[in-house]
């Protein structure tokens, strides 16, 4: 069964100098107890989808389509409803950890706070929960009277894990978790996260511009590009054998060690990503495209079926006069 | 000045030695207590050569970098240029920061956002009075990837996007025509397609310039990509150093191997657990045996070194290009 469903969602930002379409159509799925990684680079709309889900986006955002919780339309809550949601039914993990806390107030307060608010703990008992918490996040109880300044930058992201988990939300929606932090720290922070989801069925978004960082921890992995997703599959899949080109330059950006194809040899691509106000007419990739064809600036391919499990908007995945796939993609 | 014989043209490398730490100590008083940042580190960059300093986040590869800048004063040791010790009056700096150049992580931090590129990149040749500004800026400015450079001349910070400011703050360095930069995490704050481009970018210049560097990074990916040779940092000591292919696919330091091992990819994670390092309290006999897996396993004691990991204190490595581990184990095993 799904917890999360997006169906032909768009997200578009009016601006003085008109409108930014951020998120042109996104549709996926998500079932329960499995972790969905999304990845991109800057301007692709990944982390304003993340921030649409729980409609956390500024009033100058106007959503579309639909959003399924369990279900339930979030773009149609009333804003109790949506209050009781946030935390307690799914819950999210910024990046920069080190700006989400209160310098000024004690950990083991700030853990409390959405127990208190949603009525999930009375202020005795609520000590004796953070603990639990901060335990499960691999600290000791007595954290809970540090403040954040007396913690290093991966205990403070354990502290941001902590408070998601705090109301056991089903999903957790985490933009970037280990980008500021150290190799070693992060291998630490990833590492609890797949115990997480391991032991208490959690599900995961997440989202990174990191793909080996994703397919790490992730089942499946949808790749944004200028608002839309081009390419979807199981994450190991869509790692090693990317079907669209711009999955395999992410995919290529970061070498693995000991391989000597990549030695000597960083792999880039170039150009920059595309303005959304003035997007590329065809596919709007095609500019940056190392194989791209002679369609490709008047044909705007849409997510074709590239193998069991797997689409991807390229036309070399196109066959010669194939039908159309569904709009809505079926992730397992 | 004085003229003094580098040690490493004695053992014989392939390139001449430019720029060299010896026996380099920094050390910061710190919440009451010293912290030894750099405590004892011997490291020499070739000409034409990357070198990349690994390590984690207070490490004191940042420090070392600084000083090796003239930023921080060391608190014993010294840093040669040419094989000359640097001196610290600001005539002397000032030259000295003609040749070697500080390349910033984070151009959004490390660029004013109401100046122009051009006023950003002329500022190193207005300092130095160099003559031909606009000449000077426009050929750091296409030698650092922006063609044609007069479109950017008039740009801010804001209008450009991440690459491309990345690329200003190299061709502020590339200005002075330097033949070191050094470069603190050149491509961290970096998008994924864009980290490739500056890296090639930083190879180009190497290779069509003759520019050495010494690129400070948490990233062995990045290692692996540029490049020469590799030195990775503990607790203010460089524990392995050597050539990127020996060091990277056969390490010999338990902490270079646990590094490699989180990468993602990796057949068997060695997760390092406790708290980071801390420069204030280093511990005695190996600095690295509160942590080490080898010995924690009992593979120490196997070899019969465990002993020595917690007591003895291992030497300083010198600046040899060959491979070489800071590791009781490693030199028993061996």
């Amino acid at each position: 069964m799904a917890l999360l469903e997006l169906d032909d969602v768009s997200v578009t930002y009016r601006i003085a100098a008109g409108e930014v379409p951020a998120v042109r159509g996104v549709s996926l799925t998500l079932d329960a107890g499995t972790a969905l990684g999304v990845a991109g680079e800057s301007g692709s709309g990944k982390s304003t989808l993340a921030m649409a889900l729980l409609r956390l986006l500024p009033r100058d955002a106007r959503v579309g389509g639909r959003i399924l919780l369990d279900g339930e339309d979030v773009l149609a809550m009333k804003w109790g409803r949506l209050r009781a949601v946030r935390w307690a039914e799914a819950s999210i993990v910024f990046q920069g950890a080190q700006h989400g806390l209160n310098p000024v107030q004690r950990i083991g307060d700030q853990i409390a706070e959405p127990l208190l608010v949603h009525g999930l703990a009375k202020p005795d008992s609520a000590r004796g929960r953070v603990a639990e918490l901060l335990e499960q996040v691999g600290l000791p109880a007595w954290r809970a009277r540090s403040y954040p300044h007396e913690l290093s930058g991966g205990q403070r992201q354990r502290i941001m894990i902590a408070m998601a988990l705090a109301c056991s939300p089903r999903l957790i929606i985490a933009d970037e978790p280990t980008t500021a932090l150290d190799v070693m720290v992060q291998a630490q922070v990833l590492t609890l996260i797949k115990e997480l989801l391991a032991e208490r069925g959690i599900s995961l978004i997440m989202i990174s511009h990191d793909l080996s960082v994703l397919a790490d921890v992730c089942d499946r992995l949808a790749v944004m590009y200028a608002g839309r997703v081009v390419e979807h599959g199981p994450s190991r899949e869509v790692f090693h054998d990317p079907k669209h080109p711009y999955s395999a330059a992410l995919a290529a950006a970061f070498p693995t060690v000991g391989d000597p194809v990549s030695r000597l040899a960083p792999k880039g691509l170039g150009g920059d990503p595309p303005d959304p106000m003035d997007l590329p007419p065809g596919c709007s990739f095609h500019p940056r495209c190392p194989v791209a064809l002679d369609v490709c600036p008047t044909l705007d391919v849409e997510l074709w079926p590239a193998g069991p499990e797997r689409r991807a908007a390229c036309v070399h995945v196109r066959p010669e006069k194939a039908e159309p796939a569904e709009t809505t993609l079926e992730v397992s | 000045m004085t003229e003094t014989q580098t040690p490493v043209e004695a053992v014989g490398t392939a390139r001449p030695t430019l720029l060299e730490a010896r026996d380099l100590h920094v050390g910061f008083p710190s919440r009451g207590r010293r912290a030894r940042a750099v405590d004892g580190v011997d490291l020499a960059i070739g000409e034409g050569e990357i070198v990349a300093l690994v390590g984690e986040s207070g490490c004191g590869k940042t420090t070392l970098a600084r000083t090796l800048l003239g930023l921080e004063r060391p608190t014993s040791g010294s840093v040669l240029y040419g094989g000359t010790a640097l001196e610290y009056g600001s005539k002397a700096l000032k030259a000295y920061r003609r040749e070697v150049q500080l390349v910033l992580q984070d151009p959004m931090g490390s660029l004013n956002p109401r100046q122009t590129v051009y006023e950003a990149v002329a500022e190193g040749p207005r300092i130095h009075g160099l003559p031909g500004e606009q000449e000077v800026v426009a050929s750091a400015l296409s030698r650092a990837g922006l063609r044609p450079p007069e479109r950017f001349f008039l740009r801010y910070p804001h209008e450009l996007s991440g690459g491309q400011r990345q690329r200003v703050v190299i061709a502020g360095a590339l200005a002075l025509e330097p033949k070191v930069l050094i470069a603190d995490e050149p491509v961290a704050s970096l998008d994924a397609s864009v980290r490739g481009e500056i890296l090639a970018l930083l190879l180009r210049l190497r290779d069509e310039l003759g520019l050495s560097a010494l690129v400070v990074t948490h990233d062995l990916g990045l290692a692996w990509n540029i490049a020469d040779r590799v030195a990775v940092m503990y607790l203010g000591r460089i524990v392995e150093s050597g050539p990127v292919e020996q060091v990277l696919t056969a390490p010999r330091h338990p902490y270079t191997q646990a590094l490699l091992s989180v990468l993602p990819e990796s057949p068997e994670r060695v997760v390092l657990t406790g708290e980071p390092p801390d420069p204030t309290r280093i511990p005695g006999g190996c600095r690295f045996h509160a942590r080490c897996q080898v010995l924690a396993s009992g593979r120490a004691a196997e070899a019969g070194v465990d002993g020595r990991c917690r007591a003895e204190p291992l030497a300083v490595l010198p600046a040899v290009p060959t491979a070489q581990a800071a590791c009781h184990y490693a030199a028993a095993v061996d």
